[in-house]
């Protein structure tokens, strides 16, 4: 049977939201992190906490909504050790970042091992009344399950609140030159904190979607290296909440083009196809570092600095 | 004087870092509506003094009142809520933002609005009734220094600071720029606030204070009503000592030309253009000044003429050798010798003992080593010879250079720098932060290297500096040469004003 090109590409596009939706969330929290200052090169760990520990409260409770709460708190309790590790005793941050890897993938393997095959609770997917009916359009966006409808709703406020209030302000000049927010009052050390855990947390809701909507099970390091490519996705998105949402999606669609190619049978070694995203990051990176993009896009000037007052 | 004319009293601050005590039991007095100047070498403890005050270091012992209260400052929010407000000598400012937002940065809370509209129109308004110009909707980066340290100015006053402290806040103008902030600081006088100016520029202090206090050693040594005192008392009080600003011969006869620069363009980190068409030569047995505001392409030009950075055109010429595509090891095998503004992250490696540190320069040649092998033992040699020679004070040639002064660790590198004779010396900043023995020293051991027949270019912020040693000064604005004058008729007014944009035909 030869479906429609047209059907086609309507798939794959929505598959492409529904595969870009937990980098989505990632990447949220990672910019507000980086913004403040603090890289967490943790994220894949943080992912599978968030992955076994929504799918275990999930999976218990018989509730997914539960499971994704778990997952945020989950995530942001494990980021408080990044927290604590890089802004109170100002360690490197990506020896820190990359221990947080070790020990989520380790962690989240022995939770995890009397989960293995069971089948969990997940999200429906819900056609909003009139929009779906939008043509591809609708399709694409507007018959998925109600996390990518919370990240939706969820750019646009990160957006907001990093360029249009007081705290987004705060954040972004803690990034940029922490000595400075601090002169006027503004707590580096509250700031930081607050922006790391967030991160902990949205990054505990991207493993949550992997393990309560994009499947409904939970498979050890089911993260796949999201984690790493959320890092390049914040580069590409320039720190800007709205940009990621771009970025995000293209890496979902590049993953949701292999296995749909792969799906049909053309004949490319699948190890090639499967290439394809991280090709597609490190594309990106490079297409982002190029000296005409850096002069407009800078990272944060603090990025990566621990902070301290009394210094001289 | 009642009570209630003293803005802020401080009684027997004392303040210690490891190993030092930058204030040791300090009094000031500032009374409302005066400009009160702080006076002293580097070092003496005027920035920590100021520093305590904005609640940005707490002090070991003392007390602070303000308004008649006593208060502690804990944190920089607790002296912002008192009224006081400090321009920094490195401005506190986010380069990425506009000037608006740097401004209300910190007042607002939470996730409420920030309302950009309203704060740009009460910036308007404050830079009328002060005479302050800035444009509020500028990208900070984007602003000259003067205007950078306007956005400090007006930072303070939206937060209705009544007491300013300004550290070192005309080291970085032009001389206009400096007249300008003085007219905004008197303004600021008469409706009524209270100035804390930090300085030590002698003739500048006599100028805009009514009260001066001076601060050596950690120590306040005087305070004293401008009418009472003169330039001489005053620099007697700083440095302990009758100060003579020596003057230096100029060399009679100049030789061949050492270091030709011609047309030569280049861009800076950002990949924006730095120098434009830049043409100046040297003569051996000349020091040639090189003048302006920081920034204007002063770093760019050390590293065209040092090797460091290639020119995008134009030509650099070494004792007459076209050095286009050569590297900074070329540039050393010819003679051009390198002393960078930034000592520790350039000059230096500052975990790396000061004998090693001192070959850094030769380690090629054949006496300190062998194929792949270092000679420790002559590097230890010959720094021993250098801690001799250049009287550098150091428990030996073993300790690790980032634990010397400031005077000691620029002693170590002209020592190094200054091996060969009849070379071209390159000088960034080289007395900027060193006490007045450190400094004279450097200045003499230049002026010997111009009478051995040596050629040096000297890049400064400092004027008089410039004018006391160089034989010819060019002034540098924007990564354009405005002009070379002589140096013994060369005005500070004109090259003030050459500093700022204009070209030597415009001001002669």
């Amino acid at each position: 049977m030869e479906a429609s090109p047209l059907v086609l590409v309507v798939a794959v596009l929505q598959a492409a939201v529904r595969s870009g939706t937990p980098i989505l969330f990632v990447c949220i929290g990672e910019i507000y992190a980086e913004r403040s200052g603090v890289l967490n090169v943790g994220l894949e760990g943080l992912m599978l906490v968030g992955a076994i520990a929504g799918f275990s409260v999930g999976y218990s409770v018989g509730n997914p909504v539960v499971g994704v709460i778990a997952a945020a708190i989950a995530g942001a309790l494990f980021s408080l050790i990044h927290a604590y590790v890089t802004i109170t005793l100002r360690a490197d941050q990506i020896v820190s970042g990359l221990t947080l890897t070790i020990l989520g993938t380790g962690i989240s393997g022995f939770f995890g091992k009397p989960m293995i095959g069971q089948v969990g609770p997940g999200f429906d997917q819900i056609a909003i009344p009139g929009l779906s009916s939008i043509p591809i359009l609708g399709q694409v966006l507007f018959r998925q399950d109600a996390m990518v409808y919370l990240s939706y709703l969820l750019v646009p406020i990160a957006w907001w609140v990093m360029y249009k209030t007081h705290l987004g302000l705060a954040i972004r000049s803690v990034g940029e030159n922490p000595a400075t927010a601090d002169s006027l009052g503004v707590s580096v050390t509250k700031v930081r904190y607050g922006c790391v855990l967030f991160g902990g947390a949205m990054a505990g809701l991207g493993g949550a979607y992997l393990s309560l909507a994009y499947t409904t099970m939970w498979i050890e390091q089911m993260s796949g290296g999201r984690g790493w490519i959320t890092l390049a996705l914040v580069i590409f998105a320039a720190w800007n909440p709205a940009r990621a949402m771009l970025g995000a999606y293209l890496f979902g669609g590049a993953d949701a083009l292999q296995l749909r190619v792969q799906a049909v049978g053309i004949e490319i070694p699948t190890y090639f196809l499967m290439m394809l995203p991280y090709v597609l990051t490190i594309t990106i990176l490079v297409l982002a570092s190029r000296a005409s993009m850096r002069r407009r896009i800078g990272a944060p000037a603090a990025l990566g600095l621990p902070y301290a007052r009394e210094e001289r | 004087m009642t009570d209630d004319k003293i803005a802020v009293a401080l009684r027997g601050i004392t303040k210690r870092f490891p190993g030092v005590i930058a204030n040791d039991s300090v009094d000031l007095e500032l009374r409302e509506g005066e400009i009160h100047t702080l006076l002293g070498e580097n070092g003496a403890g005027k920035s920590t003094l100021m520093n305590v005050l904005t609640g940005i270091y707490r002090p070991d012992a003392g007390s602070i009142s303000v308004f008649g209260r006593t208060v502690q400052l804990k944190t920089p929010k607790d002296a912002i809520d008192l009224g006081i407000g400090m321009v920094h000598q490195s401005f506190k400012l986010v380069p990425t933002h506009t000037v608006t937002e740097n401004i209300v940065l910190g007042l607002g809370r939470g996730f409420s609005r920030v309302k950009l509209d309203e704060a740009q129109a009460r910036v308007a308004t404050l830079s009328k009734q002060y005479g302050v110009k800035v444009d509020p909707n500028a990208l900070v980066w984007q602003l000259s220094i003067g205007e950078q340290q306007r956005v400090e100015i007006l930072k303070i006053l939206f937060r209705g600071a009544k007491i300013l402290l300004l550290d070192e806040p005309t080291a970085v103008l032009t001389p206009q720029e400096s007249e300008e902030l003085f007219h905004t600081l008197r303004s600021m006088r008469e409706q009524g606030h209270s100035i804390v100016f930090i300085s030590h520029k002698l003739d500048e202090v006599m100028t805009i204070s009514d009260r001066i206090t001076v601060l050596r050693g950690g120590k306040n040594v005087g305070t004293v009503l401008v009418q009472d005192t003169n330039p001489q008392d005053l620099s007697h009080l700083m440095v302990g000592r009758e100060i003579k600003f020596a003057t230096f011969p100029k060399k009679e006869s100049r030789g061949e030309q050492v270091l030709e620069v011609e047309g030569v363009d280049a861009l800076n980190t950002r990949g924006l253009p730095a120098l434009k068409g830049v043409t100046f030569s040297v003569a051996a047995g000349e020091i040639l000044g090189l003048a302006g505001v920081a920034g204007n392409g002063q770093q760019e030009l050390a590293q065209v003429i040092t090797g460091l950075q290639r020119p995008t055109a134009g030509t650099v010429r070494v004792q007459g050798a076209d050095m286009r595509g050569k590297r900074a090891r070329h540039f050393i095998d010819a003679g051009v010798s390198y002393v960078p503004a930034d000592r520790h992250g350039v000059a230096t490696v500052g975990d790396m003992s000061l004998s090693h540190n001192s070959v850094l320069r030769r380690y090629r040649e054949p006496k300190f080593g062998k194929g792949p092998l270092l000679n420790f033992n002559a590097a230890i040699g010959y720094a021993r010879r250098l801690i001799k020679e250049f009287n550098i004070s150091t428990p030996g040639h073993a300790t690790p250079v980032r634990s010397l002064s400031g005077g000691n660790l620029q002693k170590v590198i002209l020592a190094r720098e200054m091996t060969t004779r009849h070379h071209l010396l390159v000088v960034m900043s080289a007395t900027r932060g060193l006490d007045v023995g450190a400094t004279e020293f450097v200045r003499k051991t230049l002026n010997d290297h111009r009478h051995q027949g040596g050629s040096i270019v000297l890049i400064s912020e400092d004027l008089e500096e410039l004018l006391s040693l160089s034989d010819r000064i060019a002034v540098i604005f924007h990564g354009e040469i405005m002009g070379i004058v002589d140096a013994e008729t060369a005005r500070i007014e004109s090259l003030g004003l050459m500093m700022a944009g204009q070209r030597l035909s415009e001001v002669a």
